[in-house]
């Protein structure tokens, strides 16, 4: 699992301590000057229009923001979120080196576009999409349908390539073909639907899409009137009609593929199966009155209603409908800036509901139009949301906006950084980089193999018509044990030949810089007076062995908040 | 599971290693609450509740209120039992021991979604986007729990399941999770005691170094569980997981199954003075085929394993310092599907509550002939809430102050459950 460290892990380090290694003691304090311009000189209108529109909120309540994040918090936080780990010791030091005030500009477009971290961009973020579409656990039970290599090939490849976010959904929603990859007619977009079609009348379907694509939450609708809306049964009953064509057909586990299952479009000729020009739905009213329902959009579009696949293709043309929604570009806007600053301008982020009223909606509806006319593309609406100044701030509160916590119940007003949790993905990652350098050994399916199985211990599935699903990785004691007595720690912490802890022992450094050595990786900054006499302190209580003691110094450093924390 | 105790050194010293360090050992209480508690009266009887989780949704109609003339009965029908009810003829082990239990037939809610029903039926409040309310089992180790300073193991243990979360009590009330097994991930040291002890003391000083900083409470609640899980891992109270120490027939009496093996662990965790165990056993989500499923699956698990837990606390003379609820998101539709299933249904339903000096054997309220509709007097999950608190000598005028600063009661205001209490 863990590559042994070889002469050539060796040479960063060197280079490390020749060249890069900041001379000033300062460095961990001093945050770079904060002025986001792109290469032409200019910064970008979106920019200028978030911070604006944030202070706004700011100036209302009467709040100060905190001082901007030190160059170290800020370049972890990136990483973490933009490739889904922390820095290298080599990446974390040279951006704190790097003196021009174009850098975080130019962090932000080498993660994004060079190819060295493509593969990396590509897989943290099939991780996020993984979990959105499927869940941690889907795949994973037996009656399950769903090829979870299939779906992350799809994803992979969409990421990776940069393909526009309404060409990837309408991909998702209109998917036909097989499952799994190696099969005939692979599309491994078929995996987000093909487990959600074939039950309780497409339920799952219908819920799943309007949320995650639209940020609406239909499914409490399926039985009665909105509590909270006044979205009628109608609505979603309209919405499912869409699914009606729909059909998976499992053809079971074959060897060397994994599930194997067909996502296909039939002709529908209605509820009561005569009417396939006219193809009807029907559903109960709470009074117990039958009502019937077809294919109408969310914002009232009605469609053909034939149930022939050759006249209307539903599912096409819900997802061409989809795309062009406002709701579609605003969830997105919404997700995203939750995904990177902690926190939606709606609770939940996947609930744009009239009844729930965003923090910055003119922000919102000004993002959403933005991304639409700028082609969906995702990175270009990560780089406004990283640049940003709100992004930028420090997770330190000053007296002015301690109030500004949304674990308070308030809503968040973005005027410091929100602490939270890496999620366990996150940390395999990190500590992969840390121990293996970032080339890992095995094939691409082989290493998921083994994340997957290291990651399962944390997820259990509710076997309920809702899917849901829930994780043991949330701060609570299962999860510290783990990093206090687990195997992958117990790994990392070994002093074992060519492990992490011998290779820096035996590099050509002073010892101090040994330790450094190990901050920078693990913390991404330099260490403090204080933490030096630390690990002296732990090397005397090894006798004065200077390997137990370093182990022992890592060792604390994964455990600390500090480290576990995206601050 | 070689747990590994510090060897030549008792759990005091051990500890002893971390003095000072106030912000990793001992019960802190969770930021943001006030409380006005009777400590003196829960010390006196070590008090529990076992919440036995039915997740999915279970029939009540099918099991605990027959409707055997109506078309909506299905084909059950129901038998005696030494109680004052009747309850299905596939639960014949539990027909022995309904003088332990009543059944209060007038649950009558509004959340048939999976989720919502779920925190609210853990909670006692609705899900709101704004406040995280406490589960049951995190208010009662917080009232409970923090009055057993001799407890080193979790106050919160979900056997089988997450369960709901703590909310704005913070993160050392959250449960524990342990599959039926008992057997606990990673508790091996793996090194001496003294050398854990001196990694403790650097890991404190960077911890709280990171504090002051004042980045935010979530902080402070990670030094706490470090605390929390520090204290489990050196407890002889571990022992209270080890289903498979007890006696061949008593294993072969609660069944040889999760949820049986689950029902014996809760009864040693209470043993051991944990004061909230919460059992999993799901499945019941029968939407298609459900009478199969129920007496050839669900039933007999359930029958075996609940009977035998009910037996075995009486026995123990510890019936009546535990309440014992047995329940779900919420109940199945009167009405048959085509699919021979019924669907979610909240709004006339069936749980179960006995022990700590509830009344036992008899049924509270009724639904009409067809099982559609409550009569009279319903109940909700604030109320069952605030009954079982009250049968634990909890005061019901407790007030938490939720971080958004709004005063909370304890259980949400709910009433006692006439005839119950």
């Amino acid at each position: 699992m863990f590559q042994l460290a070889t002469l050539k892990n060796l040479i960063p380090m060197i280079v490390l301590i020749i060249g890069v290694l900041p001379a000033s003691p300062a460095e961990a304090v001093e945050p770079t000057p904060d002025k986001q311009v792109d290469v032409d000189g200019g910064v970008a209108p979106q920019l200028l229009q978030i911070d604006k529109m944030i202070a706004e909120v700011w100036d209302a309540y009467q709040i100060n923001p905190s001082k901007p994040a030190t160059d170290s918090e800020w370049c972890r936080r990136v990483y973490l979120d933009v490739v889904g780990r922390i820095p290298t010791a080599d990446e974390a030091s040279s951006f704190a080196a790097d003196n021009s005030n174009t850098k975080k500009q130019k962090l932000i477009e080498t993660l994004l576009y060079d190819d060295l971290y493509t593969e990396e961009f590509a897989r943290n973020w099939t991780t996020v999409w993984t979990n959105l579409l499927i869940g941690r656990t889907g795949g994973t039970e037996n009656r399950s349908m769903i090829n979870r290599e299939g779906m992350q090939k799809f994803l992979r490849d969409s990421f990776a390539r940069n393909k526009p976010y309404d060409k990837f959904v309408h991909q998702l929603i209109s998917a036909t073909g097989t499952t799994a990859p190696g099969g005939e007619d692979f599309n491994g977009a078929t995996n987000f639907l093909i487990d959600k079609v074939n039950e309780e009348n497409a339920s799952l379907a219908t819920a799943a899409t309007t949320k995650i694509f639209l940020g609406l939450q239909v499914q409490c609708t399926q039985c009665h009137n909105h509590p909270f809306n006044d979205w009628k049964q109608q609505k979603y009953w309209e919405m499912n009609a869409f699914f009606r064509q729909a059909r998976a057909i499992g053809q079971g586990m074959q060897s060397g593929m994994g599930n194997v299952a067909t996502l296909t479009d039939r002709d529908f000729a209605g509820e009561n199966g005569n009417s396939p020009d006219e193809a009807e739905v029907y559903y109960e009213m709470r009074n117990g009155l039958v009502a019937v329902a077809y294919p109408v959009f969310v914002d009232g579009t009605e469609i053909d209603r034939s149930g022939y696949v050759s006249q209307t293709n539903r599912r096409t043309a819900l997802a061409d409908l989809t795309v062009k929604s406002p709701y579609f570009a605003k969830s997105i806007v919404n997700r995203m800036w939750a995904h990177f600053l902690g926190y939606g301008f709606t609770s939940p982020a996947d609930d744009l509901g009239p009844h729930n009223v965003p923090t910055h909606p003119a922000l919102l509806d000004y993002l959403g139009q933005e991304f639409q006319s700028n082609e969906h593309d995702l990175r270009q609406l990560i780089s406004w949301i990283v640049l940003s100044k709100p992004y930028g701030l420090s997770s330190r509160q000053n007296k002015s906006n301690v109030s500004d916590d949304p674990l308070l119940g308030e809503p968040p007003k973005f005027s410091h950084f929100y602490l939270r949790q890496m999620q366990a993905e996150q940390l395999y990652e990190s500590l992969m980089a840390t121990t293996a350098g970032v080339q890992r050994s095995g094939s691409y399916a082989e290493q998921e193999r083994v994340k997957n199985e290291w990651l399962q211990q944390f997820n259990t599935a509710f076997g309920t018509d809702e899917g849901g699903e829930a994780t043991s990785f949330n701060g609570t004691i299962p999860q510290v044990l783990m990093m206090f007595n687990g195997d992958m720690i117990k790994s990392a912490t070994s002093v074992a030949q060519g492990g992490l802890i011998d290779t820096i022992v035996r590099a050509p450094m002073s010892n101090a810089q040994k330790v450094e050595t190990l901050f920078w990786k693990g913390l991404g900054r330099k260490p403090k007076a204080a933490e030096l006499s630390l690990a002296k302190t732990l090397i005397n209580t090894n006798g004065g062995n200077f390997a137990e003691g370093l182990r022992d110094m890592w060792w604390v450093i994964l455990n600390t908040n500090e480290f576990i924390f995206i601050h | 599971m070689n747990r590994k105790t510090p060897r030549g050194m008792n759990r005091r010293h051990f500890m002893s290693h971390l003095a000072g360090a106030s912000a990793l050992t001992g019960t802190a209480l969770a930021l943001g609450q006030t409380l006005r508690a009777n400590a003196q009266e829960m010390q006196r009887n070590q008090k529990a509740a076992i919440l036995l989780w039915m997740g999915g949704g279970p029939s009540s109609i099918d099991l605990w209120d027959m409707k055997p003339g109506a078309n909506t009965g299905g084909p059950f029908r129901p038998i005696s039992t030494n109680g004052d009810v009747q309850i299905c003829e596939h639960l014949p082990m539990m027909a022995q021991n309904m003088d332990k239990m009543s059944i209060v037939r007038s649950m009558s809610t509004r959340e048939a979604d999976h989720m919502r029903g779920r925190y609210y039926m853990h909670t006692g409040y609705v899900p709101n986007p704004n406040v995280k309310h406490p589960s049951y089992g995190s208010v009662i180790a917080h009232q409970l729990g923090t009055q057993r300073p001799e407890l080193e193991i979790p106050a919160f243990i979900s056997v089988g399941g997450e369960s709901e979360g703590p909310g704005f009590l913070g993160m050392a009330y959250s449960p524990f999770s342990v599959n039926s097994s008992g057997r606990v991930r990673n508790l091996n040291l793996g090194i001496s005691p003294d050398r854990m002890a001196s990694r403790m003391q650097a890991l404190k000083l960077m911890e709280n170094d990171f504090i002051d900083q004042r980045r935010g409470i979530a902080a402070n609640e990670h030094a706490k569980v470090l605390g929390k899980t520090l204290s489990l891992m050196t407890s002889s109270q571990m022992e209270a997981f080890r289903v498979e120490k007890e006696p061949t027939d008593v294993k072969e009496r609660y069944g040889d199954t999760n949820f049986g093996r689950g029902c014996l662990m809760a009864r040693r965790l209470v043993e051991a003075g944990v004061p909230f165990v919460e059992v999993n056993l799901g499945g019941w989500d029968n939407h298609q085929n459900i009478f199969n499923t129920l007496e050839n699956q669900k039933l007999p698990e359930l029958d075996r394993g609940m009977s035998a837990l009910l037996e075995d606390l009486a026995q123990r003379g510890m019936l009546d310092s535990t309440a014992v609820m047995w329940m779900g998101e919420f109940g199945r539709t009167p009405n048959i599907n085509g699919n021979t299933g019924r669907d979610h249904w909240a709004r006339s339903w069936s749980v179960l509550a006995g022990g700590a000096g509830m009344k036992p054997g008899v049924a509270i309220g009724q639904t009409n002939e067809d099982g559609t509709r409550v009569q009279g007097q319903s109940y909700s999950s604030e109320d069952l809430m605030a009954t079982v608190c009250k049968s634990l000598d909890i005061d019901l005028e407790t007030t938490f102050t939720s971080t958004s600063g709004r005063p909370m009661k304890i259980a949400n205001s709910g009433k006692l459950i006439e005839g119950l209490i």
